[in-house]
């Protein structure tokens, strides 16, 4: 193998630079980038870059050394439009194309939004760097009143930060609790309650069924008829995995790029990572898109590995795990949910907003939440390791 | 000098965090009987070393999994990039002393 095509310029795409040099590999590695910018690090859009804490420069992930030692080529601001497996040939959208021993497609997810939401002034999406500075900058001009669509992570984050922000904010989510997938019930209930704490009005149940306003939103309507008024709407409701180039391809693309666990595709020395990958994973016991931060860190090792070894690697028995900051409180969670599974709390308690619970399966634990519990966190969330049972390696 | 707590407090696997007297605040660590303090907020983003992970003489952030050198306080691996500074620590009389250390990181 003498060269490496990865394509997504991301903490995933990054990731599997760093894991390609850590493992001794000496080839040549392009990196194709849609954004201009170098990777960097996007939690933070949502909460200290929104509020101003952070500018861009902070949210860098390499610096200038790291770059240098990693001898890398960066093609940023260009599209991957079209993969040819059995040549290992990405066409770009200026009609390039790039050849390479081995492909890595990292490129990630873009964020859903709603019907007549484009051309429509007002109306946001949370995903790039771009779009961070676009809302940061409706935020901070007078005191709009902001309308979130979603009670997930980035909406609650996003609620948070304007609230913070000092503006008037409603947060509409269609399910009876926020988080109910990924918390369950009990625990979204809670999280719900963070947003009453701080005085952002939380409409559960509540459907959208389109935005109002021309040329510019002016509100939310819902599906009972009420509408939300609002001067900025953020549209929080999850993001679909960025394969429409794979058209074609020959990948198997169903709700992401399907991997083994060892992020292999079906064509071999081609892999996917992060966002855009959905591999057998041996939490969950099925193909899983994992959309965590986490995911984009350790998918990238497992992934070189398999390429440099030609065998598909073994994923690390951790637990899939994401952090949420919002109005003060830091959420943690490792695991994985299926309806059923129960919270019991073991440290503090709910009333304080402090307290960390074990979710548990017959008995054995399958998940761990924390909320402001940080050490009572990493040591729980240890003890799910050894639950893991190895699934049986596809033929 | 700052007294933080009486050696009994501070078994084997455990760490204190320091927030007072100290510009910012401390975290000192007894790691299989030898004492270590460092600047507790990880360099990478805002969360508490004394909450993380020790093994031998490294820590693990709670939030991210940057691991640090106790001795160093340099990163092991990312996100963080840059060192912890590290401080002086000392049992006197079963007391557990901190010096706190100003200077530049390593």
């Amino acid at each position: 193998m003498r060269s490496v095509l990865v394509v997504g310029a991301s903490l995933a795409g990054l990731g599997a630079v760093r894991a390609l040099r850590e493992e001794g590999y000496e080839g040549a590695i392009t990196v194709v980038g849609e954004e201009r910018h170098l990777p960097y690090d996007r939690p933070p859009l949502s909460k200290q870059f929104l509020t101003g804490e952070y500018d861009a420069a902070a949210l860098a992930l390499g610096d200038a050394e790291e770059y240098q030692d990693l001898d890398a080529d960066w093609l940023l601001g260009a599209r991957a439009v079209r993969l040819a497996p059995a040549a290992r040939t990405v066409t770009l959208a200026d009609g390039r194309d790039l050849r390479a021993d081995a492909v890595v497609i990292a490129t990630g997810a873009t964020a859903r939004t709603l019907p007549g939401a484009r051309g429509l002034a007002g109306v946001h999406t949370l995903r790039t760097l771009h779009d961070a500075e676009a809302l940061r900058a409706e935020l901070t001009t007078g005191r709009p009143a902001v309308a979130v669509v979603g009670a997930g992570f980035i909406g609650a984050e996003v609620a948070s930060s304007a609230r913070s922000l000092g503006l008037d904010v409603t947060v509409i989510e269609a399910a009876q609790a926020p988080l109910e997938r990924a918390l369950g019930r009990e625990m979204g209930l809670v999280c719900a309650s963070f947003h009453a704490d701080h005085g952002v009005r939380l409409l559960c149940g509540a459907g959208v069924a389109g935005l109002e306003g021309v040329g510019r939103v002016t509100g939310v309507r819902l599906a009972d008829g009420r509408v939300v008024p609002a001067d900025v709407v953020v549209v929080g409701v999850g993001a679909r995995p960025a394969t429409d180039w794979l058209d074609g391809s020959g990948l198997q693309v169903d709700d992401g790029v399907l991997c083994d666990a060892g992020c292999a595709t079906d064509i071999p020395q081609v892999v996917a990572v992060g966002d855009v990958a959905r591999c057998l994973d041996l939490f969950t016991g099925g193909h899983t898109r994992v959309e965590h931060w986490t995911s984009a860190t350790d998918q990238p090792r497992t992934a070189v590995r398999t390429l440099l070894t030609g065998v598909s690697a073994p994923a690390p028995a951790a637990a899939p795990y994401f952090w949420s900051d919002q109005y003060r409180h830091r959420i943690q969670f490792a695991g994985h949910l299926r309806p059923g599974d129960e919270p019991q709390l073991v440290e503090g308690d709910l009333e304080s907003r402090s307290f960390a619970a074990v979710y548990r399966r017959e008995g054995r634990a399958v998940a761990v939440l924390a909320v402001d519990q940080a050490k009572a966190f990493v040591r729980m969330r240890r003890t799910l390791r050894a639950c893991v049972v190895a699934l049986p390696r596809p033929a | 000098m700052i007294t933080v707590c009486r050696i009994e407090d501070l078994p084997p696997g455990e760490a204190l965090r320091v927030t007072e007297g100290v510009p910012a605040p401390v975290a000192v660590f007894n790691a299989d009987g030898v004492l270590y303090a460092v600047d507790d907020t990880c360099t990478h983003q805002d969360a508490s070393l004394a909450d993380g992970w020790l093994e031998g003489c490294l820590v693990e952030c709670p939030l991210h999994a940057s691991s640090f050198d106790l001795r160093t306080g340099r990163p092991t691996c990312p996100p963080a990039k840059a060192a912890l500074r590290t401080h002086h620590v000392e049992v006197v009389d079963g007391l557990v002393l901190l010096h706190v250390n100003v200077g530049e990181p390593a």
